[in-house]
């Protein structure tokens, strides 16, 4: 078995006397997925924004693929490779698709101290980022206003402009919050085939998505990882059973 | 991209604006009191669309942005004061002067958003009010003339009403076009994008304080040279122009013209000060007239007078 490319040990969080991620330990192997699941207020979000640097940890020590990236800013480690969607849909409404998406190719194209020459009129921004919107599934509505799509396709949306980093691994706060079956099902296809490619860190309420995506499931109850496994061996596990998934399922 | 009719409406305009000194000096109008009107119109045409640049694109709501107005009038007063009047040296000394000021300012400010950001700019500026009213050397709050306009060629004497009428225009129409090239560019873009969303910025990988920074600079600058337009006009130096109600008055221009359009309030500075020209042939207390316009225009018309101009805009730009 080859190094994990994210290793997270001993990592901790409060804020004033609310612990909400507690003495932590998580890794994500090359092409796998890894599922982080628990109850509201579990610590998943803030788990997320610790290892995309939105939060700094209180200790502990996060290394992703060989580097220590405790101390490096948000900006730092998307050029290492991580790229984070977030929970709430946070795309540029006031954007068009395209452009949400060629703004994640520009920030990772060089600086951005360019005054003169339209951006939007910019092949070397714009042609890769119809290529991923195509991917994705979302090149028709290339010249659509990002807040004018369809919740699902806003999500997707999210996820495309995070792959047009050209991440190693993608943090994904809850792919499929506030979707419908119909829109579930479609993003759990999609993820499915960038299973693989990507590794993944998958923060999920929807349990059909975590157990048909997941290679590995971490359950996070109080900030504390209490089981780690196999989705069969989370679903058998008492533990977890009666902390989280409720006795009587 | 602008609509062609909302472009037609901009370059007539400029036309109109161009062919004023010759309609307001003909026999049949007489009133060459409007050239000077209209230059004023158009110096704090240029201050407000600097505030709108970080404003309106960048959510940085500073509300001490006539601070650089007043840097503006200092460096062209305090150099002629001593008897520097050569153009280019105090342009040189107006634009470095207030690049440093708001690259000093802006690094302390922009730590801070929302209403610490609004607060900030606003103490930051007082700050350098009354250090302006202290300085005795210029003045202090009584200001001071400044006796000679700024000399750049001998061909072109600023004591020329006309010359100075069309410096004002000319560096009105560049300002508006290089803003509006920068709104476009890459640049741009990360400005306008940490507007809507900053940790979504930071996390596809642009690290958005420097180019925040880079943008409340030139905004500085911009409104710096309106300054420096503005001390030639009046040749007169004054602390009361970095008062926090003169930059009140430039958020309210930016409002009434339409916050991120750029050019809204080139119309929203017109509006202004002709309402003010306007209502204070009737009342000393024009301001309380104005301030129902001013909330029913906030209240209906969210993009100002440009939005209620006719020609859809293409928010998307294509």
């Amino acid at each position: 078995m080859s190094e994990p490319l994210l290793k997270v040990e001993q990592l901790c969080k409060s804020f004033g006397g609310v612990v909400a991620t507690d003495n932590l330990d998580f890794d994500v192997m090359p092409g796998e997925i890894h599922a982080v699941i628990g109850p509201n207020g579990a610590g998943k979000t803030t788990f997320v924004a610790q290892i995309a640097g939105m939060l700094k940890s209180d200790s502990g020590s996060i290394t992703f693929d060989g580097n220590d990236i405790a101390g490096k800013t948000a900006p730092e480690r998307s050029h290492m490779g991580l790229a984070r969607s977030f929970q709430i849909t946070s795309v540029f409404k006031n954007f068009t698709a395209l452009e949400n998406v060629a703004l994640s190719i520009q920030a990772h194209a060089g600086h951005s101290f360019k005054f003169w020459k339209r951006a939007s009129g910019d092949k070397t921004l714009i042609e890769p980022a119809q290529k991923i919107l195509d991917d994705v599934g979302l090149g028709d509505k290339a010249l659509n206003l990002a807040g004018n799509l369809a919740h699902g396709q806003q999500r997707q949306l999210e996820i495309a402009m995070a792959l047009a980093t050209s991440p190693k691994m993608l943090l994904l706060d809850e792919p499929t919050a506030g979707m419908g079956t119909e829109e579930s099902e479609i993003m759990r296809k999609f993820l499915n085939d960038l299973k693989g490619d990507y590794s993944m860190l998958l923060i999920e309420h929807d349990m059909d998505t975590v157990f048909s995506l997941a290679d590995r499931v971490t359950v996070l109850v109080y900030g504390r990882g209490i089981a780690t496994g196999t989705p069969e061996e989370i679903r058998n596990n008492a533990e977890v059973r009666s902390a989280y998934l409720g006795e009587d399922e | 991209m602008l609509s062609k009719l909302k472009l037609s409406i901009l370059i007539g305009s400029f036309l109109i604006l161009a062919a004023l000194p010759m309609v307001a000096e003909s026999e049949m109008i007489d009133e060459p009191f409007y050239i000077d009107l209209m230059a004023r119109v158009m110096i704090f045409s240029i201050a407000a669309m600097s505030l709108d640049f970080i404003l309106g694109y960048g959510a940085m709501i500073s509300f001490g942005h006539a601070l650089y107005l007043g840097l503006g009038t200092y460096a062209v007063g305090i150099m002629a004061h001593y008897e520097l009047t050569n153009g280019w040296m105090q342009l040189l000394v107006c634009i470095s002067g207030t690049a440093f000021i708001a690259f000093i300012l802006g690094l302390i400010s922009l730590r801070t958003s929302g209403i610490y950001f609004i607060m900030i700019t606003f103490a930051l500026a007082q700050m350098f009010y009354f250090l302006g009213i202290s300085l005795e050397a210029f003045g202090g709050d009584d200001g001071l003339p400044i006796d000679t306009r700024s000399e750049f060629f001998s061909f072109f004497d600023l004591n020329e009403t006309w010359n100075m009428y069309y410096l004002i225009l000319g560096t009105l129409v560049v300002t508006a076009l290089v803003l509006w090239k920068i709104i476009n560019s890459r640049f741009g873009m990360v400005v306008r994008g940490s507007h809507s969303n900053d940790a979504r910025m930071q996390a596809i990988g642009f690290p958005t304080f420097k180019y925040r920074l880079a943008a409340f600079v030139i905004a500085g600058v911009v409104c710096g040279l309106a300054g420096f337009l503005l001390g030639n006009l009046t040749e007169f130096l004054t602390p009361e122009y970095m008062h926090w109600f003169r930059s009140g008055e430039l958020m309210i221009m930016v409002m009434v013209g339409g916050m991120g359009t750029l050019f809204g309030p080139l119309f929203g500075a017109f509006a202004y000060l002709m309402m003010e020209d306007f209502l204070a042939n009737f009342t000393e207390y024009w301001q309380f007239y104005f301030g129902p316009i001013l909330i029913l225009l906030v209240l209906f018309a969210k993009q100002g007078l440009w939005g209620m101009l006719p020609g859809k805009e293409d928010i998307s730009d294509e």
